[in-house]
C-alpha cells in the first residue's frame, strides 16, 4: 500500500527547485491547453513575452497592469499572514476608490498636493473601514470572515452602481448611467511615462517588508497566524491585533483603489477592481506572503496580463486566458508544496530503515 | 395573481442556489470547505451550454455539465485530499480558474460564430422550458405553482431529497458524516476515508455543475453571456450555513434567496421605490446578516462537520 510520510526539512535551494519545476509544469499544462485549441503554444508564449516588452509603451503598459496587482497583493498579505481569510480585496479596493473619487469629483478646486493627501486618506479610510466590519464581527462573535468579506464585495459593487445611476450620475452622458470623468488636474501625474502609482506601490512594498519583518506589530501578526493559543498565552491582545491588521489590510487595498481611479481609470466605474482583489490572493500566496516576493510575482502576472491582451488582439484568444494560466500555476505550486513536506512510500516494497519518520506507523 | 407569479419566479430563481448549496453540503460533510463552487458552477455552465448548443440534447447537456463539475472538483480533491494543500486557497483558485476558463471558452466559441451570439437551439429550449403535464398544469393556481417549472427545478428537489436520504438513512451516509466529524476515528473504524472524501467532493462538484447549467441555459433565455453564474456560487456557500448542513433545509434557504433575487420585478413602484442597485444588493446583504446572526447565536450546530476545513493526515492522528 502507498502511504504518506513527512520528509526531512529540505534545503531552501531544493524548495526553490521544486517550485520552479511546478511553475514549468504549469506552463506545459497551459501549453497543452493552447495546443488543444489549435494554436502553437510557443508562439502564444512568445507573443505574451514580446507583447509585454516589445516597445517602451508596452513596458509602460505592463507596469500599469502591475500597480494594482502589487498593491492589492500587499494588502492581502497582511491579513493572510494572520490566517484571516480576507477575500474582500475587491470590496476594499472599490470602497477606497469611492472615497477617493468623492474628493476628485467634488473638491477638484483644491490645490493638488492637498487634494492628493485627501484622496489618499480617503482611500485608506474607505478600504480600512470596509475591512474593519468583518474584523469586528469576527473578533466579537466569530463570524466567518471568508464569506462575510466576500458578501461585502458585492455590496460595495452595487453601491457603485447605485452611485452611477443616482447621486453621482453624469448629467452630460445622454442618459447613460455613468460617473463623470475626473478633471485633468485631479488625476495622478505621470512619472517616467507611467502614472505615479508605481512609486506608491514600491514605497508600500518596502514599508510592509520592514513592518512585517522587523517590527513588534509584524511579529504579533506572525504569531497570531501560527497559533492563536500561543499568542494569547504570550499575553497578546489578539482581538486588537486582528482589528488593527485588518484595518491596515483594507487600507492598503483602499490605496490600490485610489491609485486605480485617480491614476488609470480617471473615473469611477463598477469595473474598478475588476478581479484584482482575487488575483492578488494568488500573487500573495505564490510569494509565500513576502512583500518582496509579491513584487516579483506581481511583475510576472502583469507581463502575463499585458501579454494576454496582445494575444487577444493578435489571435482572438480572450484575455481571460491570463486568469486560467494564473490558476493553473497556483494549482501546480499548491500541489508541489506537498513534495516539500511529505513523500510517498510503498509499504513492503521499500525495506524499512527504521528511520524516525518511517517508524511512525 | 402577482403573488403567484412572484412565487413561481422565486422558485425558478432558487434552483441554481439549491444545486450549489447541495453540492457544497456534500463536500463539507466530509470536512472539505470548497470555496470553488462559483468556479465549478461556471465550468458546468460552460460545458452544459456548449454541449447543449451543439447537440440540441438536454440529457447530454446535463450529463456533460455534471461531468465537467466532477472534473473541476477533482482538481480540488487531488490538491486537498491527496496533497494536503490549504483548502481555502485551493478552492479560491478553483473559482478564479473556473470563471476564467468558462469566460475564455465562451469568447473562443463566440469568435467562431457568424452572427456573434451563442444561442441554444429550438429542441433543447423546448426541453428546458416549463413542463406541461396535461390536466395537472392546467389546474388553476395549483397547476401554476406546482406543475409549471423547468425540469431543472424538479431535478433539484429530487436531488436534495436523495442526498438527504443518503446521508441520514444509509450506512454509507452515516460513515460519510463520521468522516466529517472525526476522520481519524472513522479511519480507525475501518471506513475508507480517502475513497469517501473523493466520492463526496466529486459528487458535490457534479451537482454544482448542473446548477451552473441552469445559469447559462435558462437565466439569460438561452443566450451565452460572460460571468453567467454571477456570484450565485458564493451565495450557495453561505447558504450551507443557513441550511445548517441539511439538504432539505437547503430547499427553503434557496427559495428565500431566490425570492430576494426576483423581488425587484414584483414590488410595485407605487408601494416602495428603491433604486434597483439596492434590490441587487439584497441577497448579498441578507447573506452577510445571516452570517452575523448565526454567529451571535453561538450554539454550535450539531450538524456542523466538526473537522470542517482541516485536512486529514493519517500519520498525525
Amino acid at each position: 500500500m502507498i502511504r504518506v510520510v513527512k520528509t526531512k526539512e529540505k534545503s531552501s535551494r531544493q524548495m526553490m527547485l521544486i517550485r520552479l519545476g511546478a511553475f514549468v509544469l504549469a506552463l506545459c499544462a497551459g501549453g497543452l491547453f493552447v495546443l488543444a485549441l489549435g494554436y502553437n503554444p510557443l508562439e502564444i508564449y512568445g507573443t505574451i513575452l514580446s507583447g509585454a516588452f516589445r516597445s517602451e509603451m508596452a513596458i509602460q503598459s505592463t507596469i500599469k497592469f502591475m500597480i494594482p496587482l502589487l498593491i492589492a497583493a500587499l494588502g492581502v498579505t497582511l491579513s493572510f499572514k494572520m490566517k484571516f481569510w480576507n477575500i474582500g480585496g475587491e470590496g476594499q479596493i472599490i470602497m477606497g476608490a469611492v472615497f477617493a473619487s468623492y474628493f476628485a469629483l467634488y473638491h477638484a478646486n483644491w490645490p493638488f498636493p492637498v487634494l492628493f493627501v485627501a484622496m489618499l486618506l480617503g482611500g485608506i479610510v474607505g478600504g480600512g473601514l470596509w475591512a474593519l466590519i468583518p474584523a469586528f464581527f469576527k473578533t466579537r462573535f466569530g463570524t466567518n470572515e471568508t464569506l462575510f468579506t466576500l458578501m461585502l464585495n458585492y455590496i460595495a459593487l452595487y453601491l457603485v452602481s447605485w452611485l452611477q445611476e443616482g447621486p453621482w450620475r453624469d448629467p452630460n452622458a445622454n442618459g447613460f448611467p455613468k460617473i463623470p470623468s475626473f478633471a485633468p488636474d485631479t488625476t495622478l501625474p505621470k512619472v517616467l511615462g507611467v502614472q505615479m502609482g508605481w512609486i506608491i506601490a514600491l514605497i508600500l512594498t518596502a514599508v510592509l517588508f520592514v513592518y512585517l519583518k522587523y517590527t513588534k506589530h509584524g511579529y504579533e501578526i506572525a504569531v497570531v497566524g501560527q497559533s492563536k493559543a500561543t499568542a494569547i498565552y504570550a499575553g497578546m491582545r489578539v482581538d486588537r491585533i486582528v482589528m488593527r491588521t485588518m484595518f491596515l489590510s483594507g487600507a492598503v487595498a483602499g490605496i490600490c483603489g485610489m491609485v486605480q481611479v485617480t491614476g488609470s481609470d480617471k473615473t469611477l466605474t463598477t469595473g474598478v477592481a475588476g478581479g484584482v482583489g482575487f488575483t492578488a490572493i494568488i500573487i500573495a500566496w505564490l510569494a509565500q506572503l513576502n512583500p518582496l516576493g509579491s513584487l516579483v510575482i506581481a511583475f510576472l502576472f502583469a507581463v502575463l496580463e499585458k501579454g494576454a491582451s496582445v494575444v487577444q488582439s493578435e489571435f482572438g484568444l480572450a484575455i481571460d486566458c491570463a486568469d486560467v494560466l494564473q490558476g493553473v500555476i497556483l494549482f501546480f505550486v499548491l500541489g508541489c508544496e506537498f513534495f516539500i513536506r511529505y513523500r510517498f512510500v510503498i509499504d513492503g516494497a521499500a525495506p524499512k530503515k527504521g528511520g524516525k519518520t518511517d517508524a511512525a506507523h | 395573481m402577482l403573488l403567484i407569479k412572484f412565487l413561481v419566479a422565486a422558485i425558478g430563481a432558487s434552483t441554481p442556489l439549491l444545486f450549489g448549496t447541495l453540492g457544497e453540503i456534500c463536500s463539507e460533510k466530509v470536512g472539505h470547505l470548497n470555496l470553488g463552487v462559483e468556479g465549478m458552477m461556471s465550468i458546468g455552465a460552460c460545458a452544459g451550454f456548449m454541449v447543449g448548443m451543439q447537440s440540441d440534447s438536454f440529457l447530454l447537456a446535463l450529463l456533460c455539465a455534471f461531468a465537467a463539475g466532477v472534473m473541476s472538483a477533482l482538481i480540488y480533491a487531488v490538491l486537498t485530499v491527496t496533497f494536503l494543500a490549504d483548502q481555502n486557497v485551493s478552492g479560491l483558485t478553483l473559482t478564479i480558474f473556473g470563471v476564467g476558463l468558462a469566460n475564455f471558452i465562451g469568447i473562443y466559441m463566440l469568435e467562431r460564430t457568424e452572427d456573434g451570439t451563442l444561442k441554444l437551439g429550438e429542441g433543447i429550449t423546448q426541453a428546458i422550458r416549463a413542463v406541461h403535464i396535461p390536466g395537472l398544469s392546467d389546474l388553476p393556481v395549483v397547476g401554476e405553482l406546482l406543475f409549471s417549472y423547468s425540469p431543472f427545478v424538479y431535478l433539484g428537489i429530487v436531488a436534495a431529497i436523495a442526498v438527504s436520504l443518503f446521508l441520514s438513512r444509509t450506512k454509507a451516509g452515516l460513515n460519510v458524516q463520521a468522516i466529517g466529524h472525526n476522520p481519524a476515528a472513522a479511519d480507525a473504524a475501518g471506513i475508507n476515508v480517502t475513497f469517501w472524501k473523493y466520492t463526496m467532493i466529486l459528487l458535490g462538484g457534479g451537482i454544482c455543475g448542473v446548477g451552473g447549467a441552469y445559469c447559462s441555459m435558462i437565466i439569460n433565455s438561452g443566450v451565452w453571456i460572460s460571468d453567467n453564474v454571477g456570484g450565485l456560487g458564493w451565495i450557495s456557500v453561505a447558504l450551507v450555513i443557513f441550511a445548517k448542513w441539511r439538504p432539505v433545509y437547503a430547499i427553503w434557504g434557496a427559495f428565500i434567496f431566490g425570492a430576494l433575487r426576483v423581488l425587484k420585478y414584483y414590488v410595485p413602484n407605487t408601494v416602495v421605490s428603491l433604486p434597483t442597485a439596492f434590490y441587487d444588493m439584497l441577497p448579498f446583504a441578507m447573506t452577510a446578516l445571516i452570517l452575523v446572526i448565526s454567529s451571535i447565536r453561538k450554539k454550535r450546530d450539531r450538524n456542523l462537520p466538526g473537522n470542517l476545513g482541516v485536512n486529514y493526515f493519517r500519520e498525525e492522528r
